[in-house]
């Protein structure tokens, strides 16, 4: 099996691995910074600051936290993207500026009878063709950028690998995610597990207010949102933790509704399924409702009784794959209590979650 | 609902429970103690400030004056001031708001002492004061005060209405003193999304607060643009084409249309979140086929012209100090204007760059990325023309000036991360994180704050006929400029680390020293706060030294500068003709700006009203009596602001004549001091005998 990578000479906070050969056509893409060694001189100060501070705030800490530090394609190109704007941008639109400004207030500062004095001189076309010209050339080649790299990095697009995308339904809380895996019929609170080199597709809701999903290392940020389903597709190059989170304000317990994407070797990650199998509570309506109660992961498992959590975690097993259209629907129709029959597969669907698979269907496609 | 229910309960959901300190002595917990009397602490200043100002307003028999000479004044220069007033009082309750959160994130690593309700309470009121009552009020002050003398006119097209929109806007900013006091604020941010800020999850007043403070003060917005937009068409001195305007009127004129559109929007955003919340409709609601997006879309149809019409005026107020201090005529006037004109075209096209992560395709996303990216070429266009207006120029290191230079130095900086929030694919990286905060506070600060602090130092001695201490103002400038870099240049690694905005607290020891940096650069902004305070202070004590009578103290281009310092309430004895750009800078250099007039006429100005005071108190109590249901109040006070309104209709006699004997002798004692003044070289600018008389220099020689 091909690893899916980006290419990567180096990396801080995190061992040094040995170059992959890549089949994404993510990483191949220039520009990747990193490929650049005549690039990152040009970043100027700006990006060096940015590493700077990022290492100086310490790489003690196990997981990783930021899109300049990535553990995935996504990221990866996400991360030369900002280093070719920024760096387009401290040279041509910082750099004269800085230079000129300090220039001009300093030899034409008052007091100063060595240079010429133009009280009246207000106009010159040749000036004003370079003020419009230097700007409108930088903003296109800028714009050609973004029009390329937003579609490239559509986070609707499925990431081209030779495997079948892992499926992940993920549903935001009051004041956690729960993610479903419908294939494998477990479902995760506080831990989003990931096989590495293998795309990852995720269908995402919310069950209460507007939530924003994001895992900084692996890629792009997007909203989930009660009645509606967005999607967001990520991949993990290599094994690691990687922070996870909500970034839209949504309440008391918002700052705490984090959780760990842990990339696996897929060995491990079958172990993992293994695992959450065997400890998994049933996701029945009773344990639907605690965790649909507003409040932090430690006041779910609380509130749990029987629950048997592993670091913070909470597993679940036998869950349906028709449970996530049931709760778009729910949530569509005010009414947060979902009947029994969600809670099962085989038919004994309601027109209603019928119509909610078709439409997360259609929007897959 | 029956007649009965309406007096069921007098004080609507007012309650106990309501006051700052009730929930502490009921569950008198560390965390509700700590948060209580941080409640209780704020609140009392509130009553205090409150308590402390009608005594001495009554001991200085000063209710009268208040009254007559500036409550019901219908004079532009007033409300301009009053205007800046609620301004200064809102920056600094809003300043001290961010120093506090500031200080609850360095503290923050798992825990710190705020709770997150209350945190959220902070970051939502900051933010709506910043925005709604402290940019909005101080432009709207300055364009106020300066607009109507820079284009030749007596005051603006409707004097009343303008006293009306300064009540609205003291209403609102009211509004939101009295949540310290009773009740909670919402704690939705100062966008207020919905659902959280819809009746499911947040079943309190405070989003209720939010609406209608945001509705008296954009009412009071949308009236304030119509009429600067009317008063620039309409009121021009003779012979002040378009084209000869100086660029601070264009600006202004820009953001009074922006008003006009874009308020709209965000009105019948909050009245539809308000029609959710009181009469169970289902615009934005997650069932029965509510939508937050339409929210999100009408929001920031709103909320993007808006940023346009806070940075115009400042880009305005630049122009006029670089071209001043720099001694020289504004290079690429024309480019100019079609920059400011393009800008405020451009800003209707990009509000979705606020909600790239919503989920739609790439190609709606790399439209509006792009076309956000287009507002960096007129911004851009007039970095440049500032330079080379400096360029052969003689450039004078004063406070506006050194505001100016701090501003084009840090906006740079935040245009560049403008563009980088613009490319949705990095978009998709820092949205939401502190790396946004970061952005928007640097082009706010550097754009909006300066560009207000430095009209405030150059249009201050002409309104109060004294220079502001220089040194003091220096100090200021300094804390202000290297306490914004301290505060948000950390904040741009925090969010590349994945921080997320509006976090009471973190668990990941990585983001404290960073946060603990940000923390001392708030501070010191606030000393810079302090400066400015005691420069007030210490200008107003040694003012005699620093008269400017004659009314040009720094060597100025445009009308406003030729009349005396404090101008006369008509402005000018008798209207300038004016025949191009600069119209006093040509008067000074053909001799023609201190001649005695030919003849004096009558003078009509408006006459006092007390509609100003009548709707602000209206509105108040009607907002007031919405956020807390108390109907009896709301009807009440609905039946008394269109009764009001039709009194007013039939007030016949509205204006008062002033002689021209009156305006003669006014004016010859002004020429007087005229002839009897020195007129001072630039060098001389800072020091006691700059009296306002310029000196001009020969032809091409540095005055």
């Amino acid at each position: 099996m091909q690893l899916s990578a980006a290419t990567r000479t180096s990396s801080f906070c995190a061992p040094v691995s040995p170059q992959r050969s890549s089949n994404h056509p993510l990483s191949r893409s220039p520009p990747d910074a990193s490929t650049k060694s005549g690039f990152t001189k040009a970043l100027g100060h700006w990006a060096a600051l940015f590493v700077m501070v990022l290492i100086l705030c310490g790489c003690a800490g196990s997981t990783h936290l930021s899109f300049l530090d990535p553990q995935g394609p996504i990221a990866a190109a996400q991360r030369s993207h900002f280093y070719w704007v920024l760096g387009i941008m401290a040279v041509l639109v910082a750099g004269p500026i800085f230079v000129l400004l300090p220039l001009f207030v300093w030899r034409y500062r008052y007091g100063n009878t060595a240079s010429r004095y133009k009280p009246k001189w207000q106009y010159s076309r040749l000036l004003e063709i370079m003020s419009w010209t230097g700007p409108i050339l930088i903003v296109i080649v800028l714009a050609s950028f973004v029009w390329r790299d937003t579609h490239k990095l559509d986070p609707y697009k499925p990431l081209a690998s030779g495997q079948a995308p892992l499926q992940v339904d993920v549903i935001g809380y009051d004041w956690k995610w729960l993610f479903i895996y419908p294939d494998l019929g477990i479902a995760s609170i506080g831990t989003l597990a990931l096989p590495t080199a293998r795309p990852v597709s995720l269908h995402l809701t919310s069950a209460t207010v507007m939530q924003s999903f994001f895992i900084p290392s692996l890629g792009s940020q997007i909203y989930a949102m009660g009645g509606m389903v967005t999607q967001l597709n990520l991949m993990a190059s290599e094994p690691g933790a990687s922070l996870g989170e909500n970034t839209m304000y949504s309440g008391g317990g918002f700052y705490q509704q984090k959780f760990t994407a842990h990339a696996m070797v897929p060995a491990d990650f079958e172990a993992w399924v293994g695992k959450v199998r065997a400890t998994g509570m049933p996701l029945d309506s009773r344990n639907l409702q605690a965790i649909a109660r507003p409040g932090t992961r430690s006041d779910l498992i609380a509130a749990l009784p029987d629950a048997r959590s592993t670091d913070g975690d909470v597993y679940f097993n036998g869950v349906s794959r028709s449970l996530f259209p049931a709760v778009v629907m729910a949530t569509m129709d005010g009414k947060p209590a979902l009947p029994d029959s969600a809670f099962y597969d085989a038919g004994a669907s309601t027109p209603a979650i019928d119509t909610a698979s078709r439409i997360t269907r259609e929007h897959a496609r | 609902m029956n007649t009965g229910a309406l007096f069921d309960h007098p004080l609507g959901r007012l309650e106990w429970a309501s006051l700052p300190f009730w929930q502490m002595f009921q569950h008198p917990t560390k965390d509700n103690i700590i948060n209580g009397c941080i409640d209780t602490g704020a609140a009392s200043l509130v009553v205090i400030g409150a308590v402390l100002l009608v005594a001495l307003l009554t001991k200085y028999r000063l209710w009268r004056p208040l009254w007559s000479d500036w409550m019901t004044s219908p004079d532009h220069k007033k409300i301009g001031i009053m205007y800046i007033v609620i301004a200064l009082v809102m920056l600094a309750r809003a300043l001290i708001e961010a120093v506090l959160m500031r200080t609850q994130q360095a503290f923050g690593l798992d825990g710190g002492f705020l709770s997150s309700s209350h945190f959220a309470q902070l970051f939502s009121t900051h933010g709506t004061i910043m925005i709604f009552f402290m940019a909005m009020p101080f432009l709207t002050g300055v364009i106020n005060y300066v607009i109507p003398m820079q284009i030749g006119a007596r005051d603006v097209s409707f004097p009343v209405l303008n006293s009306i929109s300064l009540g609205l806007t003291a209403a609102g900013a009211a509004l939101v003193m009295i949540s310290l006091v009773i009740g909670k604020f919402s704690t939705g941010g100062w966008s207020g999304y919905p659902p959280y800020t819809g009746l499911d999850f947040s079943p309190g007043v405070g989003p209720d607060y939010w609406i209608w403070s945001l509705t008296l003060a954009g009412l009071g917005s949308t009236l304030t643009g119509i009429n600067i937009a009317v008063t620039i068409y309409k009121e021009r001195a003779p012979g002040m084409k378009l084209m000869h305007m100086p660029v601070f009127t264009w600006t202004a004129l820009c953001t009074a249309l922006l008003m006009i559109y874009a308020m709209p929007p965000l009105t019948v955003a909050t009245a539809q979140l308000a029609l959710d919340r009181y009469l169970g409709f289902h615009f934005f609601t997650n069932e029965l086929g509510g939508n937050v997006m339409h929210f999100a879309n009408l929001f920031w149809l709103f909320g993007h012209p808006e940023v346009y019409i806070l940075i115009l005026p400042a880009f305005g107020v630049y122009s006029e100090t670089i071209s001043t201090f720099s001694g020289k005529a504004l290079f690429g006037y024309r480019s100019l204007v079609m920059a400011t004109m393009a800008i405020a075209i451009l800003s209707f096209t990009v509000w979705l760059h606020h909600f790239f992560t919503m989920g739609q395709s790439a190609n709606i996303n790399a439209v509006f990325g792009i076309a956000s990216m287009l507002i960096g070429i007129p911004t851009g266009v007039k970095i440049y023309d500032w330079l080379w207006t400096m360029f052969r120029g003689r450039v004078r290191l004063t406070v506006p000036m050194v505001y100016a230079l701090g501003f084009i130095v840090l906006f740079v900086l935040g245009g560049m991360s403008g563009i980088l929030l613009a490319s949705p694919a990095i978009d998709y990286q820092v949205h939401n994180t502190v790396f946004l905060v970061a952005h928007f506070h640097n082009v706010a600060v550097p754009g909006v704050l300066f560009g207000m602090l430095s009209a405030y130092h150059f249009w201050f001695p002409k309104a109060f006929g004294f220079r502001l201490d220089e040194r003091w103002g220096k100090v200021s400038a300094l804390c202000w400029i290297f306490g914004f870099m301290g505060a948000f240049f950390p904040l741009y690694a925090l969010g590349i680390m994945g921080m997320p905005r509006r976090t009471v607290a973190y668990a990941d020891p990585r983001y404290a020293p960073l946060e603990w940096v940000a923390l001392g650069g708030a501070l010191l902004i606030l000393v810079a706060l302090l400066a400015l305070l005691w420069q007030l202070r210490v200008s107003i004590k040694n003012r005699d030294q620093n008269r400017v009578f004659i009314g040009d103290p720094w060597a100025g281009r445009s009308l406003e500068w030729a009349s005396s310092a404090p101008p006369p309430e008509y402005n000018f004895a008798v209207i300038p003709v004016v025949e191009g750009r600069d119209a006093f800078t040509t008067a000074k250099e053909s001799g023609r700006a201190y001649l005695p007039p030919e003849t004096y006429a009558d003078i009509k100005l408006p006459k006092n009203s007390a509609m100003g005071p009548t709707i602000a108190v209206i509105g108040f109590a009607l907002a007031f009596g919405l956020v807390w249901q108390i109907w009896w109040l709301v009807i009440l006070m609905f039946m008394a602001a269109i009764a009001s309104l039709i009194i007013r209709g039939f007030a016949r006699d509205t204006t008062r004549i002033i002689p021209a004997a009156d305006v003669r002798r006014e004016n010859e004692r002004w020429l007087d001091a005229v002839a009897r003044a020195t007129a001072i070289s630039r060098a001389d600018e800072s020091n006691s005998t700059n009296v306002g008389l310029a000196l001009q220099a020969a032809d091409g020689g540095v005055p």
